[in-house]
This record gives structure tokens, sequence and C-alpha cells, in this order.
């Protein structure tokens, strides 16, 4: 009886090696473009510094506004973004889905299911250098944090203006910006635990019926989250370049009514 | 009977070594690949060693790699590779030691299984029964539908790349130990031992397992995440650390709720409160 396995090279081991046909590299390809493509636009704007309010819009990045004239004279420009995107980028960075698509994108560990890692190397999952994922639940409270002050801002996109209350396209922007947010937010594993996952007997426990509903709630959005998290990706991005743009004046907001 | 036939490259060899043999193969509608296989060992190879038994997806035996997918060969259509003008390549699991051909030594997965300490439920109430809700158990029903067929074990990269076959129970197990914890009956805390002997940590959350799995069970979401979690409660969670401290609370123990709970559980005393205003009203 064979006692080890080995890897014999007719089955073909190293990176990226497998007998896979179909295109398994596509998926950490385009996921390694799009968030370091993220990473870029959210770097430009941090230090642009500029263009991210107007009348009664605010850009997502620059939500809640910070005064940062305190950091006048400083030997390095400091934005309101800088100070902020930490806080929501740490519930990205701990998210359960996230750490799939950038662990397979950019540590390649592994690039794709049974596909062949780099090179031998010291892997200790999430045990040592990144046990901070155990966290997650605490970035979770952050991103709630930030969602009322999103919404705070999708209201103020309503009845915020000068002359009243009225509906521009800026305001569905920005609603919609706080609406994927919220889906994204309230579709977490952590918060799944939190609210009844944890758990055994919901019959027997404190306000257990209660708990039951709320985490068969969460897992009905739960089972969407990998969607919830691109599109609130993008709708950060979208929100924002919205904003600067109107700022600019590439383009008038439309006004509904 | 189609007279369409399809070429299969298969892994012939052991432990020490081998290679790709290729054989021909007629099909017909409806043909999977283990009947692939079984006809070439009928007609062609009666050497060449493969696991089955129920041909049904049911046992889990016929675990395999088709074309560098894990795959239940019994499961697998040969008509979806009809498109392919290359080879279909068979080759057995990778992260176990090859015996022949295509039969992989499994036994370690036994082995971690043994690991595992039994289910220990509560004691039985008055009348000598168990009694749990559906709400209680709806969710481990769904780790119970596994059939060991060990492709989660064979695609996670922890066991497959990284070796780590002592060190981390794997996806199979993971979820065995999240049916026994998550189970309103059983009183043991094994978070301790997932943490450390099991190796949870090692997990990195890239969810091959769930792509793989032949029952559709949502391995990730349902079974090791909500176990990542509990294990975070009690390890990695300096707030609920610092209110144990300051309470003067040990570790929660899971043995010690569950017996109190059973006592008051409403359909007892439901029971029992009927039974006495019966009585009242005689």
């Amino acid at each position: 009886m064979a006692s080890k396995s080995v890897h014999l090279s007719v089955l073909q081991s190293g990176f990226g090696k497998t007998l896979r046909r179909d295109n398994w590299w596509a998926g950490p390809a385009t996921t390694g473009l799009i968030i370091t493509s993220f990473i870029v636009y959210a770097t430009f704007r941090g230090f642009e510094n500029a263009h991210y309010e107007i009348g009664p819009y605010l850009s997502p990045m620059y939500s809640p506004l910070i005064d940062t004239s305190f950091a006048k004279g400083w030997p390095i420009p400091v934005s309101g973004a800088m100070l902020i995107l930490g806080g929501p980028a740490s519930f990205r960075l701990t998210c359960y889905y996230y750490r799939k698509a950038y662990y397979r994108a950019f540590a390649m560990d592994p690039p794709g299911c049974a596909v062949g890692e780099r090179n031998a190397h010291t892997y200790n999952g999430e045990r040592k250098l990144w046990i901070f994922q155990n966290l997650h639940r605490f970035t979770l409270y952050i991103a709630i944090m930030f969602l009322v002050f999103l919404w705070h801002d999708a209201v103020k996109g309503l009845i915020g203006w000068s002359d009243g209350t009225h509906l521009n396209v800026g305001t569905l922007v920005i609603t919609m910006n706080a609406t994927l947010l919220s889906l994204y937010t309230l579709s977490c594993h952590a918060l799944r635990h939190l609210v009844g996952g944890n758990v055994n007997s919901y019959s027997t426990a404190f306000l257990g019926g209660l708990r039951f509903r709320l985490w068969k709630a969460v897992s009905v959005l739960n089972e969407r989250h990998m969607l919830f998290a691109w599109m609130s990706l993008f709708g950060v991005g979208l929100t924002d370049f919205y904003v600067r743009c109107i700022s600019v004046g590439a383009f008038a907001d439309a006004r509904i009514f | 009977m189609s007279d369409k036939k399809a070429t299969l490259k298969i892994y012939r060899g052991d432990n020490d070594g081998g290679e790709f043999k290729t054989y021909e193969v007629e099909t017909y509608p409806g043909m999977v690949v283990l009947d692939a296989i079984h006809d070439i060992q009928a007609k062609q190879e009666p050497g060449l060693a493969v696991r089955w038994n129920c041909k049904a997806g049911r046992c889990g035996s016929c675990g395999a790699e088709v074309n560098g997918k894990p795959k239940l060969m019994c499961m697998t259509r040969m008509s979806a590779y009809d498109d392919d003008p290359e080879p279909i390549m068979v080759t057995p699991m990778k992260a176990f030691p090859i015996l022949k051909d295509l039969v992989t030594d499994v036994s370690q997965n036994f082995r971690m299984a043994q690991k595992i300490p039994a289910f220990a439920p509560r004691p039985r109430e008055a009348d000598g029964t168990h009694r749990m809700q559906q709400d209680d158990i709806e969710r481990i029903q769904e780790f119970r539908k596994c059939i060991e067929c060990f492709l989660c074990q064979n695609t996670c990269h922890v066991i497959r790349d990284h070796g780590k076959k002592e060190d981390f129970a794997g996806p199979r197990f993971l979820i065995a130990m999240a049916g026994l914890d998550m189970h309103p009956l059983d009183t043991l805390d094994r978070r301790e031992l997932l943490k450390d002997e099991f190796g949870i940590g090692y997990c990195n959350i890239t969810r091959c397992c769930t792509e793989v799995c032949p029952e559709h069970i949502n391995i990730t979401d349902n079974g090791i995440i909500p176990m990542k979690e509990r294990v975070a409660d009690d390890y990695f969670d300096p707030v609920r650390w610092l209110i144990r401290k300051v309470g003067g609370e040990e570790k929660k123990k899971k043995a010690s709720l569950p017996v109190i709970q059973n006592e008051t559980s409403t359909p007892v005393v439901k029971k029992k409160k009927t039974e006495k205003a019966a009585k009242a009203d005689e």
C-alpha cells in the first residue's frame, strides 16, 4: 500500500500547471484588473483632494466630510478621503468573499481550483500574518457606521437644495450607492453569525425565534454577497466619478422634478 | 447504440510512476465517463483499476479528475465533451497516494474522521425522548448530504498543494464538526480542537471545495465560515475576551447550556402545564 502522495511529472505540478481546459485564469485575471483599477482610481482621488462636493452632493469617498485644515503645512498632503478610505477598505479586505478573490488573483494561493500553485513556499493560511482576518466583525461595525453617513448624504441629495426639495439624477446615483453598500453590508457573513448564526437551539435560546428569522433574512442576502460586493464597489467608483464630473462641469446634473 | 466514438487518455500506473494510455470507446446517449471506463475494462484492458460501487452518485467511490476537474465519474456525461476535439483526460485524485491507475488511497480521511469527538447529546427528557425543532436542525441537515467522495479534500489547495494532511482537517471534516457544533442536542465544545488540531486557520476561503461538491453542499458559506466565526468568538474577539475577564467568567462552555435549556424547553413545559391544568380541572 502506498504510504505517501507524490507529484508525478505526468500529472503535472508547478505554477499554473493543470489539465483543466476551461479559462480558469479569466476569473482571477478580471478580479485582479478590477481591484487594481479601483485602487489606482481611489488613490488618485485621495490625492486630488478636490471636486468631491457640489451642491448637496458629496462623494462617497469623502463622506463624512472632514476638515483637514489642521494638516496644512504638513510635508504629506492629507485629504478627507485618505482619512476615511481605511474604514471601508478594512471591511472589504477582511470580507469573506474578497478573501477568495484576492487570494486567487494576487497571492495565487491557489490561482484556481486544481491548478498548480507558485513554487514551494511556506503556507500558514490565516494563522499567522493573516490572522487579523478574524477581526472582520469589527470592520463590519465600521461599515455600518459609514452607512449612516451615506444615507444621510442620500437624503441630503433630495432635500438639501437651496431652493427646496427636488430629485435629480445625482440624487438617484447617490441613493443607489447607499442602497448597494447597504445590501453588501447586510449580507455580510459576520453579521449572519452575529444576528443568529451563533445560536444552536433557536427554540430554546433567548429571543430564539427573532434570531432565527433574522438569521434567515441575512442568509437570503448572504447568498448574493459576491454580487453585492462587486456592484457596491462599482457603485462607489461611479458615484464618485459622477460627482467629480458634475463638479468639474463635464456635464449638467439633470433634474427629474 | 450509436457509432460515435470518443477517445480517452487514462492514467495507468501507481505512486512510483505511470503514463497516459489512449483508448477509444463507442459512445451512446446518456453514457457517463464511468461507463466508458467499464467499457475499456471489459473489452480492452481488464487490468484497468477503478473504484466504483453505486453508479448513481450516492456512494462517492468513483472520484477522479476528468480534464483536470475533480468529478464523480458516474455523474459526468461523455456528451459534455462532445465539442472538445482533444481526448478526455482521466486521472486519479491528485491529493491522495495512487494505489493503481484511478484508485487512490483515501485512508488518511478515515484517520482524520476518527479524531472527531463523537456526538454527545444532553440527557434525555423525562419521557425518555430528545426533542428539537425543525428550525434548530435545518442548517445541519445540509451537511448530512455528504457522501464522502473526498473531492473537496482533493481539490483543497491546503491538502493538495501544501500537503498539510495531518495539520488540517479539510473541508469534509470541517463540515462534520460544524454539524456537531451546531447540533441543538450536542454538549461538547469542539472549538479548541477546530482551532488547533484541525487547523481551521489554514483555510483561506478560496471555495474550491464548494465548487466541486457533487451534492452541492455550500461547504464554505454554511459550514466553514460559521465555524471560523465561532472560533473567532472564543479566541479572536478582544471585546468578548474583555467581557469574560471583567465579568470573571471562564470561557463560555457549551456543555452547561443545553442541559439547562432542555429542562425548561417549551414543548415539555407546555405539556406539563397542560397535564396540571387537566388535573386542576378534574
